[in-house]
């Protein structure tokens, strides 16, 4: 086999928080798949969360350390501990390395069965301002201000990603997502930022369509979209909706680029009702490493992969419980790996 | 002209506005039904366009004397110019909830199947401020204004159209988990209100599981409330599901006014003046009012001619399947008018 030649020398190294949950399992199960697929990566595993690291930090000085290194990471799900004073993990991974652009690939399971098929998009969210700053405040009793911060910089690098992206994925289309009738001047200034950006792909074609005309079209015609790009909480609704598309969360990958790191990650939660029963779907996950594996620049370990965990899918031979099956993971990751080729 | 448009014993006058894009090709449609079926409505008609700021003189004025209007929707520019015209005239009349019809009109076939929604939308305040600034260069500030005051009035509105319609279900559609104190306080009072309507079960969401669910379980909502904003995208799903914005009706209720017109508002410049455009909204929406001004066999009269055609299913618009022209689709419902 013409990849056996890679030398241990050669792995990269990734670092990987399994996390709570279902997140152990899961990532047990990438891990696998990546290693019967001969993937050249090694894994350096950190448990995060509260009751993981001395001192009460979520997570540990050399776990950081180890994605400075790495630049590069797969996490599992975390449970945010809820009004205890604690700052979500992913918080503090996004501020800690950048992360500035999500990424959400949106793509028709083929053999799992919606009300639509043939969806093939891709949302890019801007990762850390927008209607997410957290500036609020009560002006008078009862009245309550709260702060839409747009910046150019924000703007201009989230737009540039998904032009990079969309060339790097032979796509033809970025569509710019905002409401800058109503937001004149914060929604013109991520507009503007994008169209000074598309001057510079002109073999990309490049639209403006509101939020609202968004939405409405990718519930009658998703197929027409490609990539779209957007300000934060327009990216949070329209990433989730288009997810409720293809069959849930349990199937869509997402990545977190950053200008220091990137970190990829399941979309779904930690899934306490059915956390360490060997029923949790790791697709999602594997997806997310897929796409962690075409930003290293794998594409051969990305499709490899991929072309399984779709086979798999469509075959329908062992399928887990959220999909209408009764494999467990181990037996569907077995699925997985025999389906490699 | 004013004297003769004003009430006489049995009939009511309306204030037309047709607005822009494709507002005057759908209320024409519903002048021109209106006329064949000799409904005993008068318009008074107002061109106002969301070119202009503001509106022209007297058109706010025919709006508050006769309470009720026939709208099409008004243009707004984007990133600079003025603000929204549309906004400013909702601001003015205090047309402070919106209400958004997603009803499956049979004929029509969708991949969701029957579903009837309503959206109840703040209209006043949200995001829709107007208020913003660059703080210095290359940094915006956009100001969103929750009010206890708005948030229980609309809230209530909710409760109290699910009470008359007979409804089951309100559910506040939110983001408090990040816009903790404004979406906190809109949730806050719904809470509150709920109390006061033990029958009608309550619930919350949030605005992006929202979206997930109506897109691949929709049928677990019945009567939605929310601030503007979510409004607007929350409706634009829903009509989406049932089969676009040609046929979701919406009405914009003030404290003495009710503003009949398509749920969705949008202008269509893609197919302005190719007589494309699906009138069924607005003839859906006209049916409320003249339910409104109690004239019941004048809308049912409309109605049935109107859902007897989409039922029949050979005269329909592009936009629902079909390949007739507006003009066709107005013809052959008013042959059905008995
Ligand atoms: N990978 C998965 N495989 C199978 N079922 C899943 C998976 N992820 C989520 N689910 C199911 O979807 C539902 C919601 O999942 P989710 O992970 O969001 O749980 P949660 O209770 O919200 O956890 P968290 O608080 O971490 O978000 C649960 O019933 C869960 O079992
Ligand atoms: N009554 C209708 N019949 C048929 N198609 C319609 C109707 N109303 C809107 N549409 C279609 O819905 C789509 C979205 O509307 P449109 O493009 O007008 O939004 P927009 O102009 O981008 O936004 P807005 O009008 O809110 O400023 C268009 O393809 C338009 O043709
Ligand atoms: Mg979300
Ligand atoms: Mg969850």
């Amino acid at each position: 086999n013409a990849f056996s030649v890679l030398t241990t020398q050669q792995k990269q190294k990734v670092t990987l928080f399994p996390g709570d949950g279902i997140g152990p399992e899961i990532s047990e199960s990438v891990m696998k798949i990546h290693k019967a697929a001969e993937v050249p990566i090694e894994w350096e595993s950190f448990p995060v969360g509260t009751n993981a690291v001395a001192g009460g930090k979520l997570v540990s000085d050399e776990a950081i350390e180890s994605v400075k290194r790495n630049k590069i990471g797969l996490k599992g799900p975390l449970a945010t501990p809820i009004g205890k004073g604690h700052r979500s993990l992913n918080l503090t991974l996004r501020q800690l390395f950048n992360l500035y652009a999500n990424v959400r690939p949106v793509i028709t399971i083929p053999g799992y069965k919606t009300k639509y098929d043939k969806v093939n998009l891709v949302v890019v969210r801007e990762n850390t301002e927008g209607e997410y700053s957290g500036l609020e405040h009560e002006v008078i009793p009862g009245v309550v201000e709260s702060l839409k911060l747009i910046t150019r910089d924000a703007s201009m690098r989230v737009a540039e990603f998904a032009f990079t992206h969309a060339k790097l994925n032979r796509r033809r289309k970025v569509t710019a997502v905002h409401k800058a009738t109503v937001m004149k001047k914060s929604d013109g200034l991520f507009l503007q930022c994008c169209r000074e950006v598309s001057a510079r792909f002109p073999n990309i074609t490049y639209n403006e369509m509101f939020i609202d005309v968004a939405c409405l079209q990718l519930t009658q015609q998703p197929e027409a979209f490609d990539v779209l790009v957007m300000p934060n909480l327009y990216g949070d609704i329209i990433s989730d909706l288009c997810a409720g598309l293809i069959g849930g969360l349990g199937l869509t990958p997402s990545g977190n680029i950053g200008k220091d790191a990137a970190i990829f990650e399941a979309v779904h939660g930690t899934a306490p009702d059915i956390a360490g029963q060997n029923k949790a779907n790791p697709t999602a996950l594997l997806l997310s490493s897929v796409m962690m594996l075409r930003h290293m620049q794998m594409p051969f370990y990305a499709d490899r992969i991929e072309r399984a965990v779709m086979t798999s899918i469509a075959e329908g031979k062992a399928l887990t419980g959220d999909l209408g099956g009764r494999a467990s993971t181990a037996e569907y990751t077995e699925e997985v790996i025999k389906n490699l080729k | 002209f004013r004297r003769a448009a004003s009430t006489t014993a049995n009939r009511k006058v309306v204030t037309l506005v047709p607005g822009d894009g494709v507002g005057p090709e759908i209320t024409g449609a519903v002048v021109d039904v209106f006329a064949a079926a000799n409904i005993p409505v008068d318009w008074d008609r107002q061109m106002i366009t969301g070119e202009a700021a503001t509106p022209p003189p007297g058109a706010l004025e025919s709006m508050q004397r006769t309470g009720v209007v026939l709208k099409g929707p008004l243009y707004t520019p984007v990133a600079d110019g003025h603000y929204s015209t549309a906004s400013t005239i909702r601001k003015q009349l205090d047309l402070y909830a919106d209400v958004i019809l997603a009803k499956s009109v049979p004929g029509i076939t969708t991949r969701h199947g029957d579903l009837d929604l309503v959206v109840v939308r703040e209209n006043m305040e949200g995001e829709y401020s107007g208020l913003e600034h660059e703080i210095v260069p290359g940094v915006v500030e956009s100001l969103k204004i929750i009010t206890r005051k708005q948030s229980e009035l609309i809230a209530k509105f909710a409760f109290d159209y699910a009470v008359n319609n007979d409804r089951r279900k309100v559910t506040a559609v939110h983001k408090a988990n990040i816009m903790k104190l404004a979406d906190g306080l809109f949730i806050e009072s719904c809470r509150k209100i709920a109390q006061n309507y033990p029958d009608i079960k309550y619930e919350e969401v949030i605005i992006d599981a929202c979206c997930m669910q109506l897109v691949s379980n929709p049928r677990k909502f019945d009567v939605m409330v929310m601030p503007n904003l979510y409004g607007t995208i929350v409706g634009n799903v829903a009509a989406g599901l049932i089969g676009g914005p040609g046929v979701v009706a919406g009405i914009n209720y003030g404290p003495k006014i009710a503003v009949f017109e398509q749920g969705v508002r949008h202008l269509a410049f893609d197919i302005v003046g190719k007589d494309l455009v699906n009138p069924t909204a607005t003839l859906l929406a006209s049916v409320k009012m003249l339910k409104h001004l109690q004239l019941e066999a004048d809308a049912e009269r409309i109605n049935n001619a109107l859902t007897s055609v989409i039922q029949e299913g050979k005269v329909l618009t592009r936009d629902v399947g079909g390949n007739a022209t507006t003009s066709e689709f107005v013809q052959a419902v008013i042959s059905r008018l008995k």
